[in-house]
């Protein structure tokens, strides 16, 4: 668990606090999102948890433990730290690169080269391929592969990410965000992710946070930001369409009706659409509006299992924002 | 006497200028190396430092060589040291802002990963600020070295021997052939050092 007690930075010869007295603390295991406008205090905000940034007053607590207390380079070894711009180092293998913070804590070669081929096959690699082509042999997005195969190395219980696919295409960035849900479904890390677009954080985060002139506005899941904006500023940064938005975060396996083996049978037998699991309530009306049907049966593996109705569909969009 | 005659019978004395002009240089070029580098790495911790340093190594540089050395007598006296002391001085400019253009110009996100993930600062510049500015630092001394050569010539002139010898000797007595003997060679000199270095610095770079 990451915890802020107080924390203020203000730089020097700054007339204000770059961040004004944050508090606010990070459950283990969920991916908290910092978002806000460019200059908001986002980066300062996580930079201090490395203490690439020291804080003016206030303390940082990992675990209950202030981190003025941690040796910095050893708390810095225990983070996964991954930026925009990504920082490989360009002299390095993608080998090499990945293996840079097991080196320093003295890991056995064999247990690195272990770890390097598992890492290049988490992030979609292939190890033969990849391993020992140098960064500037690399796309974008395979860069940032790396950046994050590298950053979790030594298997850090926390990562930092700094707007970390800010710089890819948006069909890349999506694919790496979906990819990245997916593995830290696996590995459950505590994670800081920086970005400025809100719809990354309502579909990356468990939590949100909005920064707006270095002060938390709102903190808070995706859903209840959508549907409970704190204040117009939150809002406005939301940009409207707030109930499609949540659509986004339920998943059809969430909220069908079961249906029965027999009656999956039947459902089957009238050749009607079909949804995954894992599809959203979006997917769903998006191929309602299409087919002009009002239902929509969801199939998990080749047997049908529920039924979604467009009435349900309206049902939860409302509820949920009730108080727009 | 013809040329080729010249240098039949000169042979073992050019012989002997060559190597000590070589020598000369080689021993100065090792110290500036050193001495560069070092500098060029220890100004990257403070730019009024580096300013500082910068703007004096340049200025060496505008001194006439001639008049450098000349300087260097009441000092030092004539003979090897004060002409391996006058060639430090000399190609100290390229080889420290090389250095430190070298290493001021890593990208920043770079050097902030290599911080980020816990690398020491001495790990930093040892694993990836030197190997980085690498390339610029071997321009450097490429440079500092050709120019190392020339200007080893002048050291003849205070006493230190070398090609240099030759060719001041050719000059106050009008013998054109010493003059060109010693000119010719030292061009030589630079042009395969020039060579090899760039050589060296390809295949490094690889
Ligand atoms: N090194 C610095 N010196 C002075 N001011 C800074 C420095 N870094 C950031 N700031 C200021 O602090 C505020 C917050 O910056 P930052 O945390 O980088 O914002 P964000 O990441 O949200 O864009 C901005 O107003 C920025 O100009
Ligand atoms: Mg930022």
């Amino acid at each position: 668990m990451i915890r802020f007690e107080n924390v203020v930075k203000r730089y020097p010869g700054e007339g204000a606090d770059a961040v004004h007295n944050l508090n606010f603390e990070i459950a283990s295991g969920t991916i908290c999102m910092l978002v806000g406008p460019s200059g908001c205090g986002k980066t300062t905000t996580m930079k201090m948890i490395n203490k690439l940034i020291r804080p003016t007053s206030g303390a940082i607590l990992i675990d209950g433990r202030n981190i003025d207390t941690v040796d910095t380079i050893e708390l810095r070894l225990s983070i996964g730290y991954i930026i925009q711009d990504i920082g490989l180092f360009p002299h390095m293998s993608v080998g090499e690169n990945i293996a840079t913070v097991p080196g320093e804590l003295g890991w056995k070669k064999e247990r690195i080269n272990a770890r390097i081929e598992e890492l290049l096959e988490l992030v979609d690699l292939n190890p033969k391929v990849y391993r020992n082509k140098k960064p500037n042999e690399l796309s974008g997005g395979q860069k940032q592969r790396v950046g994050v195969a590298r950053a979790l190395a030594a298997d850090p219980p926390i990562m930092l990410m700094d707007e970390p696919f800010g710089a890819l295409d948006p069909i890349t960035r999506a694919k790496m965000q979906d990819e990245f849900l997916h593995i830290q479904e696996k590995i459950r890390k505590t994670i800081v992710f920086v970005t400025h677009d809100i719809e990354e954080a309502i579909k990356m985060g468990d939590n949100i946070a909005v920064l707006k002139a270095g002060q938390i506005v709102q903190l808070s899941s995706p859903m209840e930001i959508l549907s409970n904006p704190a204040d117009p500023f939150v809002s406005e940064l939301i940009g409207g369409r707030n109930s499609l938005k949540m659509l986004n975060l339920m998943l059809c396996g969430q909220i069908m009706k079961s249906l029965s083996p027999s009656e999956g049978e039947k459902a089957r037998a009238t050749g009607h659409g079909l949804l995954g699991l894992k599809a959203t309530a979006q997917d769903a009306l998006s191929e309602m509006l299409r087919t002009g049907q009002r239902f929509i049966y969801v199939e998990d593996g080749d047997r049908i299992v529920g039924v979604l109705e467009f009435e349900d569909l309206l049902e939860r969009a409302s509820r949920h924002g009730l108080s727009q | 006497m013809s040329f080729l005659e010249f240098l039949m019978s000169r042979w073992p004395t050019i012989l002997s200028l060559t190597l000590e002009h070589l020598l000369i240089v080689f021993i100065a070029m090792v110290i500036s190396i050193a001495l560069g580098v070092s500098v060029g790495i220890l100004i990257t911790k403070n730019k009024v430092a580096a300013q500082i340093v910068l703007n004096f190594t340049n200025i060496l540089m505008t001194i006439p060589s001639l008049a450098l050395f000349s300087l260097l007598i009441p000092v030092l006296g004539i003979g090897k040291i004060p002409a391996i002391v006058g060639l430090v001085a000399y190609t100290q400019l390229p080889i420290v802002r090389n250095v430190y253009t070298g290493m001021m110009t890593i990208n920043p996100s770079i050097l902030e990963a290599a911080r980020g993930m816990g690398l020491t600062e001495k790990k930093i510049l040892r694993t990836i600020k030197i190997p980085l500015a690498f390339p610029a630092m071997m321009s450097g001394i490429r440079t500092a070295t050709v120019m190392g050569i020339g200007i080893g010539a002048i050291a003849g002139y205070i006493g230190a021997g070398g090609l240099g010898v030759y060719i001041f000797q050719g000059i106050s007595r009008s013998n054109d052939q010493m003059v060109i003997v010693g000119a010719v060679i030292i061009s030589l000199i630079s042009i395969l050092t020039d060579r090899f270095l760039g050589g060296l610095q390809r295949k490094l770079n690889r």
